[in-house]
C-alpha cells in the first residue's frame, strides 16, 4: 500500500533541517529526563515518560504546517509538543495536576488539549479534518496514539469514517512494544497496525520509528496525500519504550533489563549523532551547543513549573459551561462562603 | 436490527401512535392564559385553518413537522449548523425528522455517517472544535450508549479541559422514552443518566409548539445539549406559534394551573398527565401540571412556586424509580418546600426492571390509574 503515499523524497530535508532535528530530540531527551527528577523531587506529582520515542515524535511533528493543520496527542506527546512550539510551561501544567487538559491555549497552539482518554481523540480528528475539506484550508489533522490505543474501538471507527469521508488525516501510530505491562504481540493480532489500513482501503508506511528522518519523510508523505484530497493515511513509527508507562509504574514486574536493552534498539539520539558527524553536518562544539541549549531551556521550564501556582478554584466553576447554569452558579457562590469565608 | 429498522416498522410504529392519539386527542397540551403566555388554542380547536382568528404565525403541525421546520431554519440561519448522523441524509432519518434537508442544504451539511455512534458523537466534537455547529442524531436512545465515553468523556468536558477555548456547540438529538411497541433498546429514558454528567443540558419538548422552539433553542446554544424527543408523541398535531410571542424557551412552565396538587413531568409524560388532571377535575381535584421542559438545569424555582402554592406533589417519568430524575425534583421540592408540603413527594415512574417488550409497555410506563394512585396516596396522606 506504501506506493500509494507520495514518494518519501517528498520531504526535502536539508543539512539545517538535520541538524534541527537532532536538536530538538536533544531538548525534548533532556526535559523527559529531567521531568522523572522534578516528580521524584516532589515538583510534579506524577509524568509518563517518552524516552525512546524521541525521534518518532520529533520527526512526524518536525514536517507539519502549523499554519494549518492540527495536533490531536495523548498524554504522551511532550516531543510533539515541543517540536510545534507549545509553551512547555504550560504543558508541563498537566503534570503539575495544575489544569487537566494543560494551561496552553489550544486553539493558538493549534494543539488539542491532552487527551488522558486512551484514543479518545482519535475521533475528533476525523471530525475537524473534514471541517477542513469543507472549510478547503488544506489543512491536515494528525492524530498520535499507541499500540494499546489500538485495540479500542474507536480507532476502527476513526479509520472507517476517514476513508468513507475522504478526511485529511494521518493516523500516527507510536508503537513502542508496551500497552503498561502487556507487550505489543498481545495487544495487536497480526502484529501491525498499519495492515489494518489496508482493510480500509488506505494506504500506511510501516517506519523505523528511531529513525528520526525517516519519519519525517514518512509523515510528509502523509500529509501531501491528505493535502491531495485523498483522505486519511496511516504511518506505524516502530520504537521502543525505553523507560516506564509513568513515573507509577514498574518495569521490573513485567520486563527483564536485559530483556529491555535487547528490545530497544539503537538509541535514536545517539543514531542521529553518527548519521550526522559521518555525513559531516555536525561536530561536537555543535553537539555540545545543543546539550548546552537544552540543559538551558530545561531549567527555565524548571523556574515556570515551580512559579506556577494552583488556579483559583472558582475556575472548577468557571469552564464547565459557557453559559453556566443557575444550580452550578449556586454551587460556587456556596464554595466561595464556606471555603474562603468571604 | 434497530438500525435496520425498515419502513414497516416505521409504519407499525406510527399506527400505534396514531392508536394513542386518537385516545389523547381531546387532552392536548392546554395553555394557561394567565401565565403571561400567548393563548394557544387546544389541537382539535379550528383555529389553526383559520389563521386570521389565531394570528397568521399558528399553524397545526405534528412534532415531527415542528422538530424538522427547526432543524431547517436552524440550517438556514447558521451556516455553521450541519447534521449528522444514521440515515439522516437521503431517507429523511428513521422518523423523518431530517426529512428533505439534505435536498436543501446538500450533502455537506446534512450527511450519513456509517453506522457507529461513538464515531458520530467524537467527529462532532472535532466539527465543534473546528468551528462548526453539529446537530447530531443518535437514530434510538437505546444507541446511545456506545457513544456515552464520547458524550461524557469529550461532549461534555471539552470546554471544561480546553479552559473554555474550545466550547461544544453540540446538539444531540435523541428520539427517546418508550410508548411505540419497538425492539428492545429503542424505548430508554436516559435523562438522569445525562443529567448527571457535568457540562452537559438536557431539554425535552412535550409538544409541537415546544419542540419547535425549544430545538431552535438549543441549537443557538454554545453548549452542548441532549435534545430527547418523545418519540410517541412525533405524530400528534398540535398548534404551532413560530413568532413564539410571548414564548420562553428557559425553565419549566404550567401547562394547567390548579390549586390542591402538583404533578411534575416531562416530555410524552406531560400529555398524559393533563389526561389525569381532567379527569380528577371531575372529582372535584384541581391539578397543576408543570411541564419540567429542562431537566438539567432543573428550574427549581418553578417548582418551588408551583408546590407553595399546591402543597403536594407527584413526580412522573418513564424512567426507572431508582436514582431516577425524580429522585432529584423531590428532593428540591423538599429543600423548598418543606415547611409547608402536606405529604412526602410521590414519585410514579417506570419500574426497576429493563424497559420490557411491547406487550408488557403499558405496564411499565405510569399510566392513568397509577398516577391518579400516586395522587391519591398524596391527597390521603395524614402525619403521625
Amino acid at each position: 500500500m506504501a506506493d500509494e503515499l507520495p514518494g518519501l523524497d517528498h520531504a526535502v530535508l536539508n543539512d539545517d533541517d538535520q541538524r534541527q532535528l537532532y536538536r530538538l530530540m536533544v531538548a525534548v531527551r533532556h526535559l523527559d529526563e529531567s521531568a522523572i527528577r522534578w516528580q521524584r523531587q516532589g515538583l510534579i506529582p506524577g509524568y509518563a515518560p517518552e524516552l525512546g520515542q524521541e525521534a518518532a515524535q520529533v520527526g512526524s511533528a518536525y514536517v507539519l504546517d502549523m499554519s494549518r493543520d492540527f495536533v490531536f496527542p495523548t498524554y504522551r506527546e511532550m516531543g510533539v509538543a515541543r517540536t510545534v512550539g507549545v509553551d512547555m510551561v504550560e504543558y508541563m501544567a498537566t503534570h503539575k495536576a495544575t489544569w487537566h487538559g494543560g494551561l496552553y491555549d489550544p486553539v493558538a497552539s493549534r494543539f488539542a488539549p491532552i487527551q488522558a482518554v486512551v484514543a479518545g481523540s482519535v475521533l475528533h480528528a476525523v471530525g475537524w479534518a473534514h471541517a477542513q475539506t469543507m472549510d478547503g484550508t488544506g489543512g491536515a489533522a494528525i492524530t498520535y496514539f499507541g499500540d494499546g490505543a489500538s485495540s479500542q474501538g474507536d480507532v476502527h471507527e476513526a479509520m472507517n469514517f476517514a476513508a468513507v469521508m475522504k478526511a485529511p488525516v494521518v493516523f500516527f501510530i507510536q508503537n513502542n512494544g508496551w500497552a503498561i505491562s502487556v507487550p505489543t504481540e498481545r495487544q495487536v493480532a497480526g502484529g501491525s497496525v498499519a495492515a489494518r489500513a489496508a482493510g480500509y482501503g488506505i494506504p500506511s508506511l510501516q517506519v523505523d520509528g528511531n529513525d528520526v528522518v525517516a519519519v519525517a519523510k514518512a509523515t510528509a508523505a502523509a500529509l501531501a496525500h491528505a493535502r491531495s484530497g485523498k483522505g486519511p493515511s496511516v504511518v506505524e513509527a516502530m520504537t521502543y519504550r525505553r523507560g516506564p508507562h509513568s513515573t507509577s509504574d514498574d518495569p521490573g514486574r513485567y520486563r527483564t533489563l536485559e530483556a529491555e536493552r535487547a528490545d530497544a534498539g539503537e538509541d535514536p539520539i545517539q543514531r542521529m549523532r553518527a548519521h550526522l558527524t559521518a555525513e559531516g553536518l555536525a561536530d561536537e562544539a555543535f553537539f555540545g551547543e545543543a546539550l548546552a541549549d537544552a540543559k538551558a531551556e530545561e531549567e527555565r521550564i524548571r523556574e515556570g513549573i515551580i512559579n506556577l501556582g494552583s488556579r483559583p478554584g472558582t475556575e472548577m466553576f468557571d469552564f464547565v459551561y459557557q453559559e453556566p447554569t443557575t444550580a452550578l452558579k449556586a454551587q460556587a457562590r456556596a464554595w466561595r462562603e464556606e471555603s474562603e469565608h468571604v | 436490527m434497530s438500525e435496520h429498522t425498515t419502513l414497516s416498522d416505521l409504519e407499525a410504529a406510527r399506527n400505534n401512535t396514531r392508536d394513542a392519539a386518537a385516545q389523547l386527542e381531546s387532552v392536548e397540551t392546554i395553555e394557561s392564559a394567565s401565565d403571561g403566555q400567548r393563548q394557544i388554542p387546544a389541537a382539535d380547536a379550528p383555529a389553526t385553518e383559520e389563521p386570521a382568528d389565531a394570528g397568521p404565525a399558528i399553524e397545526t403541525l405534528s412534532m415531527q413537522q415542528a422538530l424538522n421546520r427547526a432543524l431547517s431554519e436552524t440550517l438556514e440561519a447558521d451556516p455553521k449548523a450541519m447534521v449528522l448522523g444514521e440515515d439522516v441524509g437521503q431517507l429523511g432519518g428513521v422518523f423523518r425528522i431530517t426529512d428533505g434537508l439534505q435536498r436543501k442544504y446538500g450533502e455537506n451539511r446534512v450527511f450519513d455517517t456509517p453506522l457507529a455512534e461513538s464515531g458520530i458523537l467524537g467527529m462532532s466534537v472535532g466539527l465543534a472544535m473546528a468551528g462548526y455547529h453539529p446537530i447530531p442524531e443518535v437514530q434510538f436512545d437505546g444507541f446511545a450508549y456506545p457513544a456515552v465515553n464520547q458524550i461524557i468523556c469529550q461532549v461534555g468536558r471539552m470546554n471544561y479541559r480546553s479552559r473554555g477555548k474550545l466550547p461544544m456547540p453540540i446538539t444531540l438529538r435523541v428520539p427517546s422514552f418508550g410508548g411505540i411497541r419497538a425492539p428492545e433498546h429503542h424505548g430508554e429514558s436516559l435523562e438522569a443518566l445525562f443529567a448527571h454528567v457535568p457540562g452537559l443540558k438536557v431539554v425535552s419538548p412535550s409538544s409541537p409548539h415546544e419542540a419547535y422552539h425549544l430545538l431552535k433553542f438549543a441549537a443557538g446554544r454554545p453548549d452542548p445539549v441532549v435534545f430527547m424527543e418523545p418519540k410517541s408523541r412525533y405524530w400528534q398535531k398540535g398548534p404551532v406559534d413560530t413568532a413564539g410571542t410571548g414564548y420562553s424557551p428557559e425553565g419549566a412552565r404550567v401547562v394547567r394551573e390548579g390549586r390542591h396538587l402538583t404533578l411534575v413531568a416531562w416530555g410524552a409524560m406531560v400529555a398524559r398527565c393533563v389526561q389525569v388532571a381532567e379527569l380528577a377535575a371531575e372529582d372535584g381535584i384541581d391539578i397543576e401540571v408543570l411541564d419540567l421542559r429542562w431537566l438539567k438545569p432543573i428550574d427549581a424555582e418553578a417548582l418551588a412556586a408551583s408546590v407553595t402554592k399546591t402543597r403536594r406533589a407527584v413526580v412522573v417519568h418513564e424512567a426507572p424509580l431508582t436514582s431516577g430524575l425524580g429522585a432529584e425534583v423531590a428532593a428540591l421540592i423538599t429543600q423548598h418546600c418543606f415547611a409547608t408540603l402536606k405529604a412526602p413527594v410521590e414519585r410514579v415512574t417506570g419500574f426497576d426492571v429493563p424497559y420490557p417488550s411491547g406487550d408488557l409497555e403499558d405496564e411499565y410506563i405510569p399510566n392513568i390509574d397509577r398516577i391518579l394512585f400516586g395522587i391519591q396516596r398524596v391527597l390521603e396522606y395524614r402525619r403521625g
